[in-house]
């Protein structure tokens, strides 16, 4: 699978839109500004990407983290965008969490009506079951507070 | 800063709307950068957001720093004249280069010609 140079560059139609938002209403830009702003935040991915990069290694880390963006920004005189950008993690990763406790709940409810046919038979055991999967929670939720 | 969320109110769904830009394809971009191993999900979404507000930054500057006000345009000159004039955009002027008309560019060669030829 050959890596095509045209698949390093983002989407005209979300960039046209959101250079539509930021400038006031009935603003004319041109075709080849719009290829040229696309470019540009290419590039600025690059660059976050190297600077953030040095971050980690410095803490001898291979894996980027937020910090390390957020770390990038500043470096880069784009102390501007770390309050929004801070803002915007705290909405993803409870969308994060929440997905999270969707897909928990769909497992448990499908567990219930596999138990359900069994639930005769296994009607103490239940009680020791839910407990069991409380416990288990609180820990991955213990578990997913140390890695942010 | 309170937030009222109703319990039915859906955090993916929120979460969903903080971006437009495919954090998939910024993650290709970030893997091309040489020495890079792994990215953590939440870097990779910062890196997304970010790269939203650089273009709107970029965008917003351009237009107020260059000559498309008055005609209520952006321009590619406008942005090029941005990267040179603006510090934080520095970064961006080689592949923002100022275009000059051929007659120019040949112009100021023969001056640097001339130049060479006194010495």
């Amino acid at each position: 699978m050959a890596e095509k140079p045209e698949d390093l560059n983002l989407p005209n139609a979300v960039i046209t839109r959101i250079i539509k938002e930021a400038l006031p209403d009935g603003v004319n830009v041109s075709k080849e500004a719009r290829r040229a702003i696309s470019q540009a935040a290419s590039v600025f991915v690059l660059y976050a990407t190297s600077c953030a990069n040095n971050f980690a290694l410095k803490a001898k880390r291979k894996t980027l983290n937020a910090a390390d963006v957020l770390a990038a920004m500043e470096e880069m005189e784009f102390e501007r965008f770390l309050e929004p950008l801070r803002a915007a993690l705290e909405v993803y990763k409870k969308g994060q969490k929440g997905k999270k406790e969707v897909s928990e709940q769909k497992r448990k409810e499908k567990e219930k009506k596999a138990d359900c046919e069994h639930e005769k038979s296994k009607e103490d055991e239940e009680g020791e079951d839910e407990e069991e999967q409380r416990m288990e929670e609180e820990a991955e939720e213990g578990e997913d507070e140390v890695e942010n | 800063m309170s937030q009222n969320r109703p319990e039915k109110d859906d955090p993916a769904l929120d979460a969903k709307k903080t971006i437009s830009l495919p954090i998939s394809r910024v993650r290709l971009i970030m893997k091309s950068s040489p020495d890079v191993s792994s990215i953590n999900q939440d870097a990779l979404f910062l890196t997304t957001k970010a790269t939203e507000l650089f273009v709107q930054h970029l965008a917003l500057s351009s237009f107020n720093n260059g000559c498309g006000k008055e005609s209520n345009s952006l321009s590619y000159s406008d942005l090029a004249k941005t990267a040179e004039e603006t510090e934080t955009f520095h970064f961006l002027t080689d592949i923002l280069p100022k275009k000059i008309l051929a007659r120019d560019y040949l112009k100021s060669l023969e001056q640097m010609q001339e130049e060479d030829a006194d010495l």
